[in-house]
């Protein structure tokens, strides 16, 4: 008994901690969308590479400039790109699965043969391919990166449509006379929602890495703008004599995924009423 | 409870003594102040409704209790040394080897992908040091012993080639391996039919009987333990209520509990009048066959099987036809068929005289949300996201000329009709028990007054008293209402409680018809006789005299 009490008082404590991890990370996007410290483009070239002090409280990176506000200012486009990318990801994915997941036969075949031949392709091959498409733009990056997730949301979803098919309730639902779409909307994405939640933050967290990876390689969001990826690729050479330059950024990417993984096992857990009390 | 006697004078085996186990060191009691004693070659029955605190009882013996549950006080005695508190390591010497034990599921309690000689091995190598030929040549006379057909084959098989009383009996025999002094048996026939049921408990005794093993089995069915334990112990709310000899618990019952139990057993009502002959039939079937498809090869389809081969039928207004079979007989299948849940591949389902699914649009759908299905488990059947109002209000959507507040109204007037709270409507089914969900499922199945039900096997999940609540209720329904019904089981009690008249199914074909006595009576063909030999109703397993002596007694 008193064992289940704790666990649960974990379960919220978990919920409560990612929930105030992601509201920091979403109040320094909006503050750094109106003020920052410094401008985030200002170049100082007297004052690169400095340290942290009370003037610039996080240090400065190779062209001055200050990473406090860099970081604030990068909060915004990483975490704009990101959500917008899970999103797209998943509404598309969960769309295409459901619907393969449910219609069976040659459609079924012949969407799934598509998105395997994508899912072969590593993701981030995937998105510089389409990046070239596309161009390195805001955008660009998340209609990429979007595309190359796809195919994994796809198959998940369409496992749990397959298996949820089965069960009884659905065919409670065909004999009562419901039309497949009622029965797909009613029966069946609902009981979707908890795999698809527990995806989705993890997706979150490899769009952020991706999309570092992707600046990494000159292909993210084009300099000057600050992303978390970028800071962290370009402050990469000076690692040794300004660690700084990439701790700060690595910190933030770590605890925003955190954030925001425990935000959505609680999320997963709310959602669902067997697991409410 | 009173000091545990032993059976037939002989030293025990097993001695449970004041056995008790805790959800967590200070928690609630899941089995509390337990004592029994089991001599060698003794066959004991725990008995007890879900809940009771029999599998826990009985897992603790072997310290298989799952996560919070703990022995916290008593001691359980095998062979001299107290199990309760022995090392894990010297536990594990003695599992298997000393006390073996076989599990409910034979579908998920051997490992589906590993060959059958090697799980029979498995046991083998781990307690005795044998050389592989001789494991093998040992595994090869047990399953001959069983009389599996071919056991050269059958040890490089998987377990999914077989059937589930074929996969229990393989399971016994890997068990039995080992010359267990006891083994202990968690509803090892609950998930299979009357005729393996049979089969597997026949091989059980004479297994144990040949090698003097004590079987300690576990069950809700009264009715199998009539048959085949010498004492039972009858459990409740993890109290023993009462001990003794089988035949005396069950005939001269002294715990209200217990008589609660064996009322519960399935006992044939009068009949019904019979439906007027001259009525054109609700519901007829001519030539029904349902085939399904092979697996389809990206090229090629794999050859289909024939699930009903043939089937005519007529079912009459208000009346119930039970359909009765083994698993694999197609009853399940014929059933969905007439629900519209799989398409015949040829012959004609005719409902009020007009051929269902020709039909298309809106006639044909208005013919098919008049007959209307029960499923046979009442954990999947409901959408774990939906209330309980909603569930039964759902199918009324569909009919266009009620309101939104004449909808809800008739929904809570359904469930207080099943015997179910208004307060229930807002729970979801993960909050009711077994009974109270297959509740809501027959509130759904009838809230739009449909004319036909095909009921699928809609007790087998639940309890015995339980069980004896929804027929009951199913009949009071049928009574009010006036829908026909199919009966689909493989349960003979419940269908003699409920049917008017029998169908009796083998291999896609209906072998036997008649009304409920004319077929329980005077059984015709032999499938049929087989099937009532199997069925171990209570008034059966006793000599029939004793019985009715008593209960004429009892009228007298």
């Amino acid at each position: 008994m008193s064992a289940r009490a704790i666990g649960f008082s974990f379960a919220q404590a978990n919920g409560i901690i990612g929930g105030v991890i992601m509201v920091v990370v979403v109040a320094a996007a909006l503050i750094g969308m109106m003020w920052t410290p410094y401008d985030p483009l200002r170049l100082d070239i007297m004052a690169r590479l400095q340290g942290p002090s009370a003037a610039h409280w996080l240090g400065t990176d190779e062209f001055g400039r200050d990473v406090l506000s860099r970081l604030m200012s990068g909060a915004r486009t990483s975490s704009w790109i990101s959500l917008s990318t899970v999103l797209f990801a998943t509404i598309g994915g969960t769309a295409i699965g459901v619907i393969a997941g449910f219609l069976r036969g040659w459609a079924d075949r012949l969407m799934m043969v598509a998105n395997d031949a994508l899912l072969a392709f590593p993701g981030l091959l995937l998105a510089l391919g389409i990046m070239a498409v596309f161009g390195a733009s805001r955008n660009g990056i998340i209609i990429a990166l979007g595309l190359a997730y796809m195919p994994t949301v796809v198959r998940v979803v369409r496992g749990v449509v397959l298996s949820i098919r089965e069960l009884e309730y659905v065919e409670a639902s065909r004999v009562m006379g419901n039309s497949e779409f009622v029965t797909m909307a009613r029966h069946i994405v609902p009981n979707c929602i908890a795999p698809i939640t527990v995806l989705a933050t993890s997706l979150f967290g490899w769009v952020l890495l991706a999309e570092s990876a992707l600046s990494f390689l000159g292909l993210g969001v084009p300099p000057p703008a600050a992303t978390w990826g970028n800071m962290l690729a370009t402050g990469r050479p000076y690692i040794g004599q300004a660690p700084w330059l990439v701790i700060f950024p690595g910190l933030c990417i770590s605890v925003t995924l955190l954030g925001i993984n425990l935000l959505g096992d609680a999320l997963r857990d709310r959602l669902d009423p067997r697991m409410r009390r | 409870m009173t000091t545990p006697a032993t059976f037939n004078g002989a030293p025990s085996l097993l001695e449970v003594d004041r056995l008790t186990v805790r959800v967590g060191a200070e928690g609630p009691a899941v089995v509390e102040d337990l004592s029994f004693s089991l001599a060698a070659g003794e066959i004991l029955a725990l008995v007890g409704e879900s809940g009771s605190g029999k599998t826990m009882a009985a897992r603790a013996v072997l310290d298989l209790l799952p996560s919070p549950l703990v022995i916290s006080a008593g001691r359980i005695g095998f062979d001299g040394v107290d199990l309760a508190r022995l090392d894990p390591q010297a536990l594990r010497r003695i599992r298997g080897a000393r006390i073996g034990m076989v599990f409910q599921e034979p579908m998920v309690s051997l490992n589906p992908s590993m060959t059958i000689g090697r799980q029979m091995a498995e046991g083998l190598r781990l307690h005795k040091r044998l050389p592989a030929s001789e494991i093998r040549a040992r595994c090869l006379a047990m399953l001959e012993r069983i009389r599996i057909a071919d056991p050269e084959r059958c040890l490089a098989a998987y377990p999914h080639e077989f059937s589930g009383g074929m996969r229990q009996r393989i399971m016994l025999a890997s068990v039995m391996l080992l010359k267990p002094a006891l083994l202990i048996a968690d509803e090892p026939t609950t998930a299979l039919d009357t005729l393996a049921q049979r089969e597997v408990l026949q091989l059980m005794t004479e297994l144990t009987r040949e090698n003097g093993t004590a079987v300690l089995m576990i069950s809700h069915d009264l009715g199998m333990v009539a048959h085949y334990a010498q004492r039972a112990v009858v459990m409740r709310q993890g109290r023993a209520v009462e001990i003794g000899d089988t035949q005396r618990v069950l005939l001269a019952p002294q715990d209200a509990y217990t008589r609660r139990l064996i009322d519960a057993l399935p006992r044939r009502g009068a009949a019904r009048a019979p439906a007027p002959s001259d009525q054109a039939p609700l519901l007829a079937l001519q030539d029904v066959v349902v085939d399904y498809a092979g697996r389809r090869r990206l090229f090629s389809q794999g050859a289909g099987t024939r699930a009903v081969s043939g089937v005519s039928l007529t079912i009459s207004v208000g009346e119930t036809l039970a359909l009765v079979g083994a698993s694999g007989s197609g009853k399940t299948t014929l059933g969905r068929a007439i629900a519209g849940l799989v398409r015949p591949s040829g012959g004609e389902i005719r409902f009020r005289g007009r051929p269902i699914g020709s039909s298309a649009g809106r006639d044909g759908r208005a013919q098919r949300l008049n007959i209307q299905m029960i499923f046979q488990d009442p954990f999947s059947s409901l959408d774990p996201r939906m209330r309980v109002a909603d569930i039964i209000e759902e199918p009324l959507r569909l009919l266009p000329d009620l309101s939104r507040r004449e909808r809800k109204a008739r929904a809570i007037e359904m469930l207080t009709d099943v015997g179910l709270e208004p307060q229930h409507a807002g729970r979801f089914p993960h909050q009711l028990s077994g009974g109270q969900r297959q509740r809501v499922a027959i509130a759904r199945a009838i809230v739009r007054r449909p004319a036909f039900v095909v009921a699928d096997e809609p007790v087998s999940a639940l309890d015995m008293t339980v069980q004896k609540q929804i027929l009951a209720l199913f009949r009071r329904l049928q009574e009010r209402y006036g829908f026909a019904c199919l009966f689909v089981s493989h349960d003979l009690g419940a269908v003699e409680q409920v049917a008017d008249r029998v169908a009796v199914m083998e291999g896609g074909r209906i072998v036997e018809t008649g009304t409920r006595d004319e077929v329980f009576d005077r059984p015709q063909h032999s499938y049929t006789r087989a099937l009532l030999d199997a069925a171990m109703l209570l008034d059966r397993s006793f000599g029939d005299a004793d019985i009715r002596a008593g209960e004429e007694r009892n009228l007298g």
